[in-house]
């Protein structure tokens, strides 16, 4: 079996995301972080290789995104992937989601694998719709969210939440799976594994690479123009404590909640 | 221009934010000079009745596909259908997680855009156009489609509108894809943990990853007690089986206003927001100063929960008793 997880370079949850005002689009100057969601993917690949069930003979991370997204593949290969895929071209800036999962799934014809898996969001953008956009072209079935998987040969049981509770849902292979952060937790790289990632090997591919149609990607090729951004209606700041003296602090609570007639 | 919009169902009922959707998009379609028609997949509990009363919010006409309930690619095939083939440029989407999988499918099916978490539709110059808060709700974009476009709404965002009319039913045969149909319901909707009553406390107590551990809990309960009200829960500890299903609160739980709520150990991520911030009042103890749960509390306590709920609940108490 075969694994390949998507992976996304995003900002650190320390920089101030922020929105270029000159091309509407995100600023992803402050960038340097492997999205945290897309480790519980690469954990969870590494746990049905190690759980022995079905051979798994490689695992694939696969990223797009800018020359410093090789970051986020370091990354995952020192959390246990194989080698890397980086689809990389100045085309491809301003891919809405839509083109996004396209140019994605493109890459993922040429690997063939047997199990797509991602993170349920990433921590940038806030949607959790890739694997489902993935998963049409690659004309294979999909579900998000997955907090429980258990394969089997040729096909996963799968348990998520969804409106109305828990639900378990039988997938076959090959399947788009995104996992959410309930699944596992995730491991620590060692030193070694950390040293060693460089030297894992790196394809890197550009729309033509990847054999792409050039117009369904990039803010060419996607359906949806953001722009206009404005502030949200302004709400009041809220009162902040910051807690030296718990009594006082407790003392202070009690009163806002006493003269709000809460208690 | 007619509009498609899906609805949801789940054991003979249609779901609150899919009265929603329909709603919302009878109003765009009423603005594009056409009429909203609902959609709706599953079995034998789709009658003629229940579909009936989407017209109340707006639907003129709901399509009855037979097919799995409770799985996105089956709609996809549906919807994608009528896109395509029967000239519908959009489709709307009610806030939860089955939407955001079948609008991003069919927004690849029928070659269109997606904008997700959106709060608000309006038509401009013929052209549907959808708002949407990002970055953590600090600015709202707009968002124009070139072609097809679809809109998946945020959790409560759209407003159910209920008048007197009924729609028409029409039955719509389709084929599944052949990967719509390698993935089986096998369980929907299991409940975990107890059966608890949180939406009608006056006061709730709600309690997230911060907590530590399951026992973090106690205090939580405690506090609760003290208040009068009932103890909620985040997703994220839901779903590790520190507290049970019935009393989470956001994207795939409820939704709450109670007169306090009070967050404990809980970052404020979108999906709880969406779930609790009609509350008329919010309080929120967290150690991390810059948790995105202080941007929309009315009193912020940065510290350690640990330290402050006993304390807290020992005082409430003793203010009670005097």
């Amino acid at each position: 079996m075969k694994i390949c997880v998507l992976v996304k370079e995003v900002p650190d949850a320390a920089v101030e995301k922020r929105i270029d005002p000159q091309t509407g689009r995100m600023d992803r100057s402050g960038e340097r972080n492997l999205n945290p969601y897309d480790t519980h993917a690469i954990e969870a690949a590494m746990q049905v290789k190690e759980g022995g069930v079905v051979p798994v003979e490689e695992i694939v991370a696969v990223t797009m995104g800018p020359d410093t997204a090789v970051r986020a593949l370091h990354k995952a290969v020192s959390l246990g992937a194989d080698r890397s895929v980086h689809l990389s071209d100045p085309a491809l800036s301003g891919s809405d989601v839509a083109a996004t999962g396209y140019a994605l799934a493109g890459v993922l014809e040429r690997e063939s694998p047997d199990l797509v898996l991602l993170g349920q969001q990433s921590d940038d953008g806030e949607c959790y719709t890739i694997g489902a956009v993935v998963a049409e072209h690659l004309r294979m079935p999909s579900l998000t969210q997955v907090i429980k998987m258990d394969v089997a040969e040729g096909t996963l049981t799968c348990e998520r939440q969804a409106e109305y509770g828990y639900d378990t849902v039988e997938v076959d292979l090959p399947a788009v799976i995104s996992v959410g952060d309930a699944i596992n937790e995730p491991r620590y790289p060692s030193l070694k594994a950390i040293m060693g990632a460089k030297k894992k090997p790196l394809e890197t591919l550009d729309v033509a690479g990847a054999g792409l149609d050039a117009t369904r990607v990039g803010a060419e090729g996607s359906q949806v123009d953001c722009g206009e951004f404005k502030a949200p209606p302004a709400k009041a700041g809220g009162t902040i404590i910051e807690d030296e003296d718990t009594s006082a602090t407790v003392d202070q609570i009690v009163a806002w909640l006493d003269e709000r007639k809460l208690i | 221009m007619n509009v498609l919009v899906y609805a949801l169902h789940n054991d003979g009922a249609i779901n609150k934010n899919s009265l929603g959707a329909v709603s919302a998009a009878a109003k765009a379609a009423s603005d594009l000079g056409g009429e909203a028609h609902a959609v709706l997949v599953g079995g034998d509990d789709l009658t003629d009745e229940l579909l009936g009363t989407l017209g109340a919010f707006g639907a003129t006409k709901v399509y009855r596909v037979k097919g799995p309930e409770g799985l996105a690619q089956p709609v996809v095939d549906a919807m994608g259908t009528l896109m395509n083939d029967h000239g519908y440029d959009y489709a709307v989407f009610g806030g939860g997680l089955l939407g955001f999988e079948i609008g991003a499918g069919l927004a690849a099916r029928v070659g269109g855009g997606v904008t997700m978490e959106v709060t608000g539709i309006a038509v401009e110059d013929g052209k549907l156009v959808a708002e949407r808060p990002i970055l953590g709700d600090s600015s709202i974009s707009t968002s124009r489609y070139k072609g097809k476009g679809i809109v998946i709404g945020r959790l409560n965002a759209f407003e159910a509108q209920e008048s007197g009319a009924t729609a028409a039913v029409e039955d719509l045969e389709i084929e599944l894809s052949d990967f719509s149909t390698r993935a089986r319901m096998v369980k929907r909707g299991e409940q975990r943990g107890a059966d608890v009553n949180i939406e009608d406390a006056k006061s709730l107590v709600a309690g997230g990853r911060g907590l530590g551990n399951k026992e973090g809990f106690e205090a939580l309960e405690d506090l609760a007690g003290a208040l009068g009200g009932a103890v909620a829960a985040t997703r994220a500890v839901v779903d590790a089986g520190w507290y049970p299903y019935a009393a989470q609160i956001g994207q795939t739980g409820k939704t709450v206003a109670p007169k306090l709520y009070l967050a404990a150990g809980i970052s404020g991520a979108i999906q709880h927001k969406v779930g609790m911030q009609a509350s008329e009042n919010i309080v929120a103890i967290n150690k991390d100063a810059n948790a995105p749960i202080f941007e929309f509390s009315d009193l912020g306590i940065v510290g350690d929960l640990n330290k402050i709920v006993p304390k807290l609940t020992e005082a409430i108490k003793a203010k009670k008793g005097s």
